[in-house]
Order: structure tokens, then C-alpha cells, then sequence
């Protein structure tokens, strides 16, 4: 049977994309950034997964004002990195996993969450970055991530956005899809996007730091609460782009120590914890957890 | 029954709900055109006979046409696809998301150095924080009209 064996959580910047393309990892102002990761880089060859679920949010990029799906699950076999505008980022097209894909489709829309199918989609920052970020410079074409990877993107942008409780419920959901599966594959499930920052307004460049890191204490130890946690507080605690932490529940959600919405088993172990400020507007977080 | 809105009193944000998606339907639409190279070309050549194909608001495009992103997001523009526009002129999401505070760049680029915008006093409109209606614009050129004012 197949099994999530660990999640990740991390954010996912575009300028940490554009300062990997650019060869800027070195300069004072990103080092740190880099060196936050260099553990989970070598922690990724140590725990090499089959296929990785990587919950991310599209940024207006394969999701126009056209279609807004709240959670949208890829099925395709290969997906384009996308030109966001400044033209695509520079890394290897992403292979999907058609079939497990379409048995967590079916599963969890049994268990009713309906989620949108997406057999076609090009795949921003959202997705490469927490990709370059883990798995470190790839080159475009010689280049390819280390496994199979199934996108599954909620949306964050028009309001109202999915409930941290709903994420929370969707990922227990989408962890029972995964261990109906046959094959003995070892799955990661990744939770993106976040911390705090805001990009609008009078209040742009908003960083909370204490908000931040009591929010992961508890998404860690105490997820059913941090579940609980309303919209209002992320948008006025964690500026209004900071929403974007509800998507890091649904990976929390998939632990195995949470059944029916309750701590059940013993926690997780922490692999894995950093924070710094600023990455352009944005607080960095990330975090891994392996299943005990 | 009105829609319960509990985000209306953070103070200088819009949220981006379903009322302001469908006022900025086509300024977000057209923004979207400006994934494509070919139309970024055709729109840096000749920005007003660009917009004029496109059934946005006269306002939204004098706001586009100004690159003034706080007037772009009142007619119902939504900043991850404003941001198509900024990409389109080379500037990066910092630069853009710097130019809605009235400070410089550098300004900007300091203050997140320094650990970004305090929380204190920005929680909800009605406080004094740098972010209030009341303290715009912000950094020197906030300073400067401030002294204007006091004349």
C-alpha cells in the first residue's frame, strides 16, 4: 500500500526563483535564505519519496478570472513551468502521476470534497520554487526533479478562500486516498506558500514575526486548533497575502497522528524548522515532518 | 441578506472578494493578455490603442496608464494580476508592492531589511499606525508634504 511517510512546508517567493536564475544565492542578501534549506536539500536525497503531493496556490497564472476552482487537482503526465511575464523560469518540466492522481480524484470526491480535475495546466512560482528550493538548481533540459509530482492547487486569490478547518479536514481526506492505493510507493505531501507579507495597499511589506512563528508552534503541536484559526486573523495578523497558510493544513492534515479531526497518535518528529525575514515583501518559514 | 465581509476594517487593504472581482473583470483579463510576448510588445508599443481593445472602465485604463497599482486595485484590480503589468515594465514584485506606500525604493527595500511593517497600529483602521489613511503617503515623501501642511 502506498503511504505518506513525511511533510514538508515552505514559501514560496518568487524572487527566491528569480535569485536562483539569476546566480545571486551567494550575495549577502540571500545567503541566508539558501543556507535555511541546505539541510532539507541533503534531507531530500536521504529521503527520497516516489511522488510527491505539492499543495501550492495558482498566482493568476493557468487560473484567470475565467475559471476559479477552489481545489484543483492535476492529472496530467508533464506540465510547463509558465511565463509569468518575465518568461518562464529557466527549470525542468514537471512529470506528473496520472495514475495515482486520478485514484486520489476519485477518492476524496467520494469522501465529498469536490475538487475541480485539471488534465491541463502550465505551473507557476508557486509550485517550481518550494521544487528548486528542496531539490536545489536543476538544469532545464539535461536537468529533472527527483520524482513524480502531482500539483494540487487551491485557490487563495479570490475571496472567500477555502476555511483552514476545511484544509485541515481535506488532507486527512486525501491521506486515506493515498493508503487505498495498491502499489508500495512512499509519498510526500508539501504545504506551501505563506508566512506573513502583503502585497497591496498602504500596508504592503507587512512582517509579523511572533504571529508567525506562535502560528507554527501550533499548526506542529496543536493543529486541530491551529485549524480553528479565522481568516480575519491571518489577513490582519499576517497581512492579506498571509492567507496563503491555510494550504500548509491541508499537508498537516495528512499526518498520520490526525484521524476524524483529532490527535490520535504520537506527533510527528520535527526534521526540520527555520524562519527568516524579509525575502523580498515576504517571512520565510519551512518546516519538515516525518511520520513516526 | 448582505454577505458577511469581516475584512473591511483592516486598514489600507482591499480584499479581493467576489464584488470587486467582477468590477475589475477586464483590467484583471487584460493583465492576464500580458503572459503572452507577443502581447507585451504590442502593449509597450502603443499602451493606449492596447487598452482601448479591451472593455475596461475609462478610469481603469487612465489607472493603468498612470501604473498607479492603489488606483488600479479600487477599480477592482487584483495584485497577482497587476503584477503582469509590472513584469511587463521589469520591475519586481518588491518595486511594485513598495510603490503602493509612497515610499522609494530604497526606502522599502530598508524597511524590510529591518523586519518589515510593524503590526502596532495596523491591525484596524482607526489606529495610528504607518499604514492609516491618515499617515499617507509614507517615507520622505510623506515627511515632505507633512512640513507643506504645516506652513
Amino acid at each position: 500500500m502506498a503511504k505518506i511517510t513525511a511533510s514538508v512546508y515552505t514559501s514560496h517567493v518568487p524572487a527566491i526563483g528569480a535569485a536562483l536564475d539569476l546566480g545571486k544565492t551567494q550575495e549577502d542578501y540571500w545567503k541566508p535564505v539558501f543556507a535555511g534549506y541546505d539541510f532539507s536539500k541533503q534531507w531530500m536525497k536521504d529521503n527520497k519519496p516516489d511522488v510527491i503531493f505539492l499543495v501550492y496556490n495558482d498566482h493568476a497564472t493557468a487560473f484567470s478570472l475565467d475559471m476559479i476552482p477552489t481545489f484543483a487537482i492535476g492529472t496530467a503526465a508533464e506540465y510547463t513551468p509558465a511565463d509569468e511575464g518575465y518568461g518562464a523560469r529557466p527549470v525542468p518540466k514537471v512529470k506528473g502521476h496520472p495514475e495515482l492522481a486520478s485514484h486520489i480524484a476519485q477518492s476524496v470526491i467520494q469522501q465529498d470534497f469536490d475538487l475541480t480535475i485539471v488534465n491541463k495546466m502550465d505551473v507557476d512560482h508557486g509550485l517550481t520554487v518550494p521544487l528548486s528550493l528542496m531539490c536545489g538548481e536543476q538544469d532545464p533540459v539535461k536537468g529533472a526533479w527527483p520524482c513524480p509530482i502531482i500539483p494540487f492547487a487551491v485557490n487563495v486569490v479570490q475571496y472567500p478562500v477555502p476555511s483552514g478547518q476545511r484544509c485541515f479536514n481535506l488532507g486527512q481526506a486525501i491521506r486515506k486516498a493515498i493508503e487505498s492505493y495498491d502499489e508500495d510507493i512512499h509519498v510526500h505531501i508539501w504545504g506551501t506558500g505563506g508566512m506573513s507579507h502583503q502585497l497591496q495597499g498602504a500596508r504592503a511589506g507587512l512582517i509579523n514575526r511572533e504571529w508567525d512563528n506562535n502560528w507554527l508552534d501550533l499548526m506542529i503541536n496543536d493543529p486541530v486548533a491551529c485549524a480553528a484559526v479565522p481568516h480575519i486573523d491571518y489577513v490582519r495578523e499576517a497581512g492579506s497575502e498571509g492567507i496563503e497558510l491555510v494550504m500548509w493544513l491541508i499537508a498537516r492534515g495528512a499526518m498520520s497522528d490526525i484521524q476524524n479531526g483529532k490527535v490520535v497518535g504520537p506527533a510527528p518528529k520535527l526534521a526540520h524548522r527555520f524562519y527568516h525575514v524579509p525575502a523580498s515583501n515576504t517571512a520565510v518559514g519551512h518546516a519538515i515532518l516525518e511520520n513516526a | 441578506m448582505a454577505l458577511d465581509k469581516p475584512y473591511t476594517d483592516v486598514p489600507g487593504t482591499i480584499i479581493f472578494d467576489a464584488e470587486q472581482s467582477r468590477k475589475g473583470y477586464w483590467l484583471n483579463q487584460f493583465c492576464m493578455s500580458l503572459m503572452k510576448a507577443e502581447n507585451r510588445t504590442r502593449f509597450k508599443a502603443n499602451e493606449r490603442a492596447y487598452l482601448d481593445e479591451w472593455a475596461m472602465t475609462e478610469e481603469q485604463k487612465q489607472a493603468v496608464l498612470a501604473r498607479d497599482l492603489n488606483w488600479c486595485m479600487r477599480t477592482g484590480g487584483n495584485i497577482y494580476f497587476l503584477a503582469k503589468i509590472g513584469a511587463t515594465d521589469g520591475l519586481s514584485f518588491q518595486q511594485m508592492a513598495g510603490s503602493m506606500t509612497g515610499m522609494t525604493e530604497e526606502e522599502y527595500r530598508n524597511m524590510m531589511l529591518k523586519g518589515g511593517r510593524s503590526v502596532e497600529g495596523n491591525r484596524v483602521i482607526g489606529e495610528n499606525g504607518d499604514a492609516q489613511a491618515q499617515n499617507q503617503p509614507q517615507g520622505a515623501a510623506g515627511q515632505q508634504a507633512h512640513a507643506a501642511g504645516k506652513k
